[in-house]
């Protein structure tokens, strides 16, 4: 060992922020966390097209990570748009209570 | 140090992450996610991404979770109460997500043996100067349609939140 990282140790820390990412939002019931969870699987993709930016020597995976950032920004601000707007009129952020459109 | 390096900040990360799935209070969860981000830009700039470890500690762990934290406070939300309504997702839920884990896992291990080496100074393309000229020549236009798209939201954010005029 020289002290040097294999890449596919990166690539699997994506995988596990991923996999967290997706257990939040299937199991949590806050509408915010189930965000976070999102935001979280935002972050784990751009690890990935980062490790592969490294990989092939090119700065296009770091553009890629850049658009997904701020792609999340813009989606951050309107989400959370949508979050006061349901909390204003329905006075609840539990994912179960808001269920009009099931019936 | 590399090696050193990363397993520090790839624990910080898994563990705050974790603790972003299993806290119950949204706050607890937001400060977690911040530690996520933080220890992604160490390991963003080990990679050799300095523009983006910077972007993601101002714009991520800045922009973003201020704005999460600031909508927490300002719908003063308690911790969720526990649903446990589905039998079938209590039962399947945790086995299928380590399947899915052990899928991703297996496969990125199998495609990329470890022939690559990470070590810090191996890549340094991913100056401001290197990732700026790529962004106002081979990606201007997807730049500019980003643009766009921020302008959309932020008049789509001041719609949604503003108070209705009677």
């Amino acid at each position: 060992m020289t002290g040097h990282v294999p890449l596919s140790w990166f690539l699997a820390l994506s995988a596990v922020l991923f996999s967290l990412g997706v257990a939040g939002f299937i199991f949590r019931r806050n509408i915010i966390t189930m965000f976070m969870s999102i935001e979280l699987i935002l972050n784990a993709v751009n690890l990935t097209f980062i490790t592969f930016a490294y990989q092939r020597q090119q700065v296009a995976g770091h553009l890629f990570a850049f658009f997904v950032m701020v792609v999340a920004a813009a989606e951050a601000a309107v989400g959370l748009a949508i979050i006061l707007t349901v909390f204003k009129n329905r006075e609840t952020l539990n994912i179960d209570d808001l269920d009009s459109m099931k019936n | 140090m590399d090696l050193i390096l990363f397993i520090v900040f790839a624990l910080i990360a898994v563990v705050a992450a974790i603790n972003v799935v299993v806290q119950r209070h949204p706050i607890s969860s937001a400060v977690s996610l911040i530690a996520v981000m933080g220890s992604l830009a160490v390991l963003y700039l080990l990679l050799g991404a300095e523009f983006l470890a910077a972007a993601q500690v101002i714009v991520y762990a800045g922009a973003i979770m201020v704005l999460f934290v600031f909508v927490i406070m300002l719908l003063n939300a308690g911790g969720e109460t526990k649903a446990g309504r589905s039998f079938v997702a209590s039962l399947l839920g945790v086995p299928v997500l380590v399947a899915l884990l052990i899928l991703l896992t297996y496969f990125t291990a199998r495609i990329y043996p470890r022939q690559t080496e990470v070590h810090f100074g191996g890549f340094r393309g991913g100056t401001a100067q290197a990732v700026g000229r790529a962004l106002f020549t081979t990606y201007l236009l997807p730049f500019e349609i980003t643009s766009i798209l921020i302008l959309i939201a932020i008049v789509g954010a001041i719609v949604l939140a503003r108070k209705e005029l009677e």
